[in-house]
């Protein structure tokens, strides 16, 4: 079928539009991060309270509450001028997430496809996929205002994707024309996506837990980030939420090599880093269960996973050349 | 080795005996290397060991390359291949690696599973005296009687493990406990990855698969024998003396392009025979096309790749005529500019010298839509649009009896270079036109085929590969989701005539203990409030 240059076109168009939008959310929370830090600490403490609320480990037993009276609903708080650009921020980043959606549905409606055949478009949707995991995190934890430090990984690489990668709208090699290109892709598309959530927290787990260490270490970064245990909890939860769906499209991808190249699995480039990005998210998965290896260690190995992510999205086709390569770059 | 006990009466140094120290080595190894901590490393290891097959080119996937890299990085490209670095699948350290952690596996898995049975039948824990010290904990006061609290508590722990235990005082506590399924889902996600990996590496003992190229207008191939393929690769336990019989036949071969050249759809009629079939010389027929493999007798059969054979009718000087259509390979995947080599052997001549002076080899280009810019042929596209050849016609001795195979897509450039092969024309031509050569031999360009190229493959584990990686999915799905908590209920009576029940609720997640604080919120408001959900 005939592509619609056109409907192409306006995708390309959102796309620089929706990284321009990130860009001003990453300012704005960047902003709220810098100065915003009274703020945030009075919605930790009372989301503390919330949290452990009918009494940790160590409330006093002459706390005993009345069980047939439900608890007071939290009386709203003064909000300050950074948490107001902070949110301004967020509204920003569900408007970009909103246009790269567009972008993407114009993209398959201009190819009358799946609109992940090539490498561009690839990127484009992990990043896509990255923002809304990022999205349902801050809507779970109170950590709107490290949006900036999730953006800049997501601009550097949209903007890589939109120069050197960038693809004009075509129809794809018959190896591609199948509809595991709908289950295979799209599943490594989520489950990668959501990978690159639990690297940046477990980035800044290691600046905060540094900090715990010795205070006098980044003095001025580590008291605004919230508590080692919040970070360590958003990449542990957004790590086995990525990793089975992560496996079910490396398990698809199997299936559908069988068909389409003869054998279900060959150590093609592309295949093997996934098979390390996979061997190295089980890694992480144990070390939390074994002694002497959490904390520290296992961010350091979802770090590990998080670099291997993004050498296989961006970098495996370039650098190789397998049965992958269809990325339409030379 | 900490004991208490009382130092031996004995003053001789005590020695243990040879094999008890054997057996305690064997024994320190053994639980060594099942802990998690070495699985760990392991995993490591196997992650970092499979790095360098993606970096370095591989034997298995484009031997010409590795020899290339080797060639271009001189004795640094050597050592890498006496360490195997360009067959690291197959490669004593890789191997090596994924043992040991079959092995830690195995040893990590069999006392988890007793455990494992053990715990089914368990009942939950007793209710600690001390529920404030649990991460969870909540304590109220309610106006409803111990007894109506009992049973609500039953309802609205219903779906969980329990044990009511009556406490002195005149108050009772449940212990309760869910999420059994994830040690069940852990389990199995292991079991199905250790008999995903034996099964694959099975696998690679009984598997083969092989590749030829058969002509597009009816060309045959029948998988009776290795030597009938071009080129074969099979497991150490397949000698090829009994491959899986059929035949297929290629009828046609159809290519799409795009507008911009793009290869958009390829297909071709074929018909094959086996079973029953291959006595009775019954054909079936099969649409092959990528992603559409056929599949009998536990052979798979798959498209591949395609070019084209130019046929060339050469008239000796005697008259005889001899026309042959030899496939040519594509240098240029975009536009299938080809290259390629159609040999003849002169007939009627009897003498092997006379002979050896005679064979006749046509090389050159092949352009399915020809363009000719200063005299040099080029293809702009794909498609049989205007197809032409530029060949350079040798003449001499082609070598095709010196013992050594030669490519069927070139001739031995060492016999072109010391004058054993000379050339004896150039031209251009279309389909139809000749040339003559002094001798009086012509040589015509008849016209184009296609020839396909076909792989064979033959699995015998892979379904079991596959119903083991679902087994590991599934056990994965459930050791993720579902979480292992407990919750203890204790319920206290009033100490004084009409005074409040106390109820007091704590909670633990076995495992992690992310996202139990909400569940835990929620229970224990229902449970203290006596409100079904919120
Ligand atoms: C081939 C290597 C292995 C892989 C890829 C692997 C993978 C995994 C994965 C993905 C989990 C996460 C499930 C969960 O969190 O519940 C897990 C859990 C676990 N694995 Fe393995 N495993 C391997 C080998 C081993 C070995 C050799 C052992 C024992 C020494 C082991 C012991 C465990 C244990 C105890 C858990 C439970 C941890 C937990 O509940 O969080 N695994 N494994």
């Amino acid at each position: 079928m005939e592509i619609n240059e056109t409907l192409s076109q306006y995708s390309d168009l959102l796309y620089t539009t929706t990284v321009a939008i990130y860009v001003l959310a990453l300012l704005f929370t960047l902003f709220e991060q810098a100065f915003g830090a009274k703020g945030r600490l009075a919605a930790e403490r009372s989301r503390k309270r919330v949290l452990v609320g009918a009494g940790g480990p160590d409330t006093d037993d002459a706390a005993i509450e009345n069980g047939d009276v439900p608890a007071e609903p939290e009386a709203p708080r003064a909000v300050g001028r950074a948490e107001r650009i902070g949110r301004m921020g967020a509204a920003l980043l569900v408007l970009g997430a909103l246009l790269q959606l567009s972008a993407i549905v114009l993209r398959g409606l201009a190819v009358h496809r799946a609109p992940w055949g090539n490498m561009y478009e690839y990127g484009m949707a992990v990043t896509f996929i990255t923002v809304v995991a990022w999205l349902v995190v801050i809507k779970k934890f109170p950590v709107r205002h490290l949006t900036g430090f999730l953006l800049l990984p997501v601009v550097i690489l949209m903007f890589i994707n939109g120069t050197m990668l960038y693809t004009v709208a075509a129809p794809v090699v018959p190896a591609l024309q199948s509809y595991w290109l709908y289950i295979h892709v799209s599943a490594a598309i989520i489950g990668s996506g959501v990978f690159l959530v639990p690297g940046v927290a477990s980035v800044l787990y290691l600046f905060r837990t540094a900090h715990d260490r010795n205070p006098a270490k980044f003095a001025g970064f580590g008291p605004k980030l919230p508590s080692a245990d919040v970070l360590d909890r958003i990449a542990y939860r957004a790590t086995i939420v990525a990793f089975p769906i992560f496996t079910f499209g490396v398990l698809c991808g199997a299936v559908w090599a069988e068909a389409a190249w003869g054998r279900f699995w060959g150590w093609d480039p592309k295949e093997t880093v996934a098979f390390i990005a996979w061997v190295v998210y089980a890694a992480y998965l144990h070390s939390r269960a074994t002694a002497g290896w959490r904390g520290t260690r296992a961010a350091v190995i979802n770090i590990v996973g998080f670099s291997v992510t993004i050498f296989n999205l961006f970098f495996v086709n370039l650098v190789t050349a397998g049965l992958h390569s269809y990325a339409g770059v030379s | 080795m900490t004991t208490t006990e009382a130092p031996p009466k004995n003053p001789q140094p005590y020695r243990p005996s040879a094999a008890k120290q054997f057996l305690a080595f064997l024994r320190n190894t053994w639980r060594g290397l099942t802990s998690m901590r070495t699985a760990l490393v392991l995993l490591f290891l196997l992650a970092l060991a499979a790095l360098p097959g993606a970096l370095l080119p591989q034997r298995r996937l484009n031997a010409p390359k590795v020899d290339e890299y080797i060639s271009a990085h001189g004795w640094w490209g050597s050592l890498l291949d006496k360490l195997e670095f360009y067959d690291v699948y197959s490669s004593v350290w890789f191997s090596a690696i994924y043992i040991l952690l079959m092995i830690s596996l195995i040893g990590c898995l069999t006392p988890r599973s007793f455990e494992y049975l053990k715990q089914m039948r368990a009942k939950p824990v007793l209710t600690p005296r001390n529920l404030a010290r649990m991460p969870h904990h909540r304590i109220a006061r309610t106006a409803r009687t111990p007894e109506t609290i009992r049973d609500d508590v039953r309802k609205q722990l219903s779906g969980w493990r329990r044990v009511e235990r009556e406490e002195d005082g005149g108050g009772f506590s449940v212990s309760a406990e869910r999420g059994y399924l994830r040690e069940t889902g852990n389990l199995l996600f292991h079991f199905g990855m250790l008999g995903l990996i034996i099964f694959f590496a099975l696998g690679k003992l009984y598997s083969y698969e092989g590749q030829v190229i058969v002509q597009a207008n009816g060309g045959q191939f029948c998988n009776s024998g290795i030597y009938n393929y071009d080129s074969f690769e099979a497991g150490l336990r397949v000698d090829g003396t009994d491959l899986d019989p059929f035949c297929v036949k290629v009828n046609d071969f159809t290519a799409r392009y795009t507008a911009t050249n793009q290869a958009d759809y390829y297909h071709s009629h074929i018909e094959y025979q086996s079973g029953q079939d291959l006595q009775t010389g019954t054909w079936k027929p099969y649409d092959l096309e990528v992603n559409e493999p056929l599949r009998t007798v536990g052979d798979r059969v798959y498209l591949l790749g395609n070019g084209y054979s130019p046929q060339f009718t050469v008239t000796f000087p005697n008259g005889e005529k001899r026309t042959q259509n030899t496939q040519w390979m594509f240098t240029n995947p975009a536009t299938m500019l080809s290259e390629g080599a159609t040999k003849f052997d002169q007939p009627g001549v009897t003498d092997e010298v006379q002979r050896r002076t005679k064979q006749l080899a046509i090389t050159g280009l092949f352009a399915p839509s020809s363009f000719i810019h200063g005299g040099v042929l080029t293809s702009t596209a794909p498609q049989l649009n205007n197809p032409m050849v530029a060949v350079d016609v040798l003449r001499g001795d082609l070598g095709l009896d010196a013992g050594r195979g030669q490519s069927v897509f070139s001739v031995d450039q060492s016999r072109v270079q010391d004058g054993r092969l000379k050339r004896v024309a150039r031209k251009n031509l279309a389909v139809g036109q000749e040339l003559t050569l002094d001798d009086g031999t012509k040589v015509r360009f008849d016209g184009v085929n296609k020839w396909v190229n076909l792989q064979i493959s033959h699995d015998p584990t892979q379904g079991y590969v596959l119903g083991f990686a679902i087994v590991m999915f599934a056990g994965l799905g459930a050791s993720l989701l579902v979480k292992r908590r407990r919750v203890w209920v204790r319920v206290r009576p009033g100490k004084d005539e009409g005074a409040s029940t106390v109820i007091e609720v704590a909670g633990l997640a076995r495992t992690d203990q992310a996202g139990y604080g909400e569940e835990f919120q929620r229970i224990s408001e229902r449970l203290v409030t006596g409100r079904k959900g919120s």
